[in-house]
């Protein structure tokens, strides 16, 4: 296991976090069934991304990008990846307002959360607002078409000739 | 030393993130998404990062936790105690309140 | 089969991350266009905190299409809000433990606010962190008397004057240098708050923008109405 030592430096372990905190983002996307957690997980999968950059700019042994920081002539950490990434958190934050913004209204015209109900809900309003019948099945959306007419049952030859 | 530190604050952060998916409370789920925060403010300054850390610090674990709590009273989720549960209109005062001034 | 296949797609998308990530040199980045950075803007603006001088200086024009996205996510959540019926029912006013507390918060965040916008080309911080104390500043008194609101209007001049003044700045350095957002005015000593040209200003104006536009908008949200009000 010689090969897993360079990993257990600060940079590995960081790094190890950023990917998890993207994994359990990504996992409370597609698992969870209530909008406001979907919304939390994005937020998580978010931190995660904007770690994973800053750490790209990371140099071992080096200090902050601030002249006046540490002794003057100490090599500095790369100073773009921290730009980006300033930028990403408060474009997040704004996202994040809008996001909960959306949520207040569909609660108010809803008045539910939860996906699946959530989902029957719209596809009432939908059907009365197109004057359809509301679904009564998922294969046949709309109502359906009518069934073709059944044929009425003539015995055939053999079962005449049976009875009598 | 400094790898131990860093190893703790992202075990603490890995789990309030797993804790922010799976509380039911609502109110406890915005807590722990600011504990994620503050854990990734701390990891920022190791990172020799400070002006990033201060912004994740203000945004993050201040601002966004603000936003998401005021969202969850207009959502009808704010409740404070696991057992009333869609007992009681959160805005009004709960009757355990009125009933020990009465 | 649903957990599954999610499971099956973060796993996949682990393994994507990681195996990227292990080709990027940890510890050892390239640092090519960092570097010139590093070299370049100290001796060039005068300011101490460079990554406020690639912020506000070299990049100030990503720093204007962050101002407008923030800008278009506030106007667009207060329309989805909606206007508020004069007659529905408010929060109640806060606490003993808040109406004490924001007493002695608020002259000390705006304090610290209003530090951290200054000397944002001096030290750690700048526009956005001192507008986002500022906000909390601003929202902690509405938190106690809900009744009362933000003054809107006075919210949208502050607002829209700080981003005129952004872009007027930028127009005034194409004007007089044909760089849209170079820095103008005279560097000074480094270490003085009027020092590195017109970075202070883009940091007021920057800060001011989003503190105004983050307390209108916390304040479209506390004031939204419930369902059932």
């Amino acid at each position: 296991m010689i090969e897993f030592s360079p990993m257990i430096s600060v940079e590995g372990v960081i790094y190890a976090g950023a990917i998890g905190l993207v994994a359990i983002g990504a996992l409370g996307l597609v698992l969870c069934s209530h909008l406001f957690r979907m919304l939390l997980a994005l937020e998580i999968a978010e931190s995660g991304a904007n770690l994973l950059l800053v750490l790209t700019g990371f140099r071992g042994d080096s200090v902050a990008p601030i002249i006046g920081y540490g002794p003057a002539g100490a090599p500095m950490v790369d100073p773009l990846p921290q730009v980006l990434v300033l930028t990403a958190i408060v474009i997040g934050v704004g996202v994040q307002a809008m996001a909960a913004s959306m949520l207040i209204r569909i609660y108010r015209t809803y008045g539910t959360l939860e996906m699946a109900e959530l989902r029957r809900r719209m596809e009432l309003d939908t059907a009365a607002a197109a004057g359809i019948p509301a679904p009564t099945s998922a294969q046949a959306p709309a109502g359906g078409r009518p069934l073709p007419p059944v044929p009425a049952f003539r015995p055939t030859h053999a079962a005449r000739v049976r009875e009598s | 030393m400094l790898t131990w530190i860093a190893l703790l604050v992202v075990v603490l952060m890995l789990v309030s993130a797993v804790l922010v998916l799976v509380l039911g409370n609502f109110v406890a789920a915005v807590a722990a998404s600011s504990v994620v925060g503050l854990g990734l403010s701390v990891l920022f300054v190791m990172l020799q990062a400070p002006d990033v850390a201060l912004t994740e610090a203000a945004v993050g674990a201040g601002l966004s936790g603000v936003i998401l709590a005021l969202a969850l009273r207009r959502l009808g989720l704010w409740h404070l105690d696991e057992g009333d549960r869609g007992a009681a209109h959160p805005l009004v005062p709960t009757a355990k309140e009125t009933d020990s001034n009465a | 089969m649903r957990n599954i296949a999610s499971l099956m797609f973060t796993g996949g998308l682990v393994f994507l991350l990681l195996v990227i990530g292990a080709q990027l040199a940890f510890g050892h980045p390239g640092m090519q266009v960092g570097a010139e950075y590093l070299r370049v803007a100290g001796p060039e603006l005068g300011a101490a905190n460079l990554v406020t001088a690639i912020l506000a200086g070299y990049r100030g024009f990503d720093t204007l299409g962050e101002l407008s996205i923030l800008f278009a996510a506030a106007t667009a959540a207060s329309l989805v809000l909606g206007h508020r019926r004069s007659d529905a029912r408010r929060d109640p006013t806060g606490g003993l433990i808040l109406r004490a507390g924001v007493e002695l918060l608020f002259p000390l965040l705006v304090v610290v606010g209003v530090f951290v916008v200054l000397h944002g080309h001096l030290t750690p911080g700048g526009g956005f962190q001192g507008g986002v104390v500022l906000a909390a500043a601003f929202f902690l008194v509405m938190l106690v008397d809900p009744a009362r609101g933000l003054n809107h209007a006075l919210i949208g001049w502050i607002e829209g004057l700080a981003g005129a003044a952004y872009i007027l700045i930028g127009i005034w350095a194409l004007v007089a240098k044909g760089d849209f957002l170079a820095v103008m005015l005279p560097t000074g000593v480094m270490g003085n708050i009027l020092s590195a040209g017109t970075l202070p200003l883009l940091s007021v104006s920057i800060g001011l923008k989003v503190g105004s536009e983050l307390a209108g908008l916390m304040a479209n949200l506390s004031d939204a109405e419930a369902r059932d009000q």
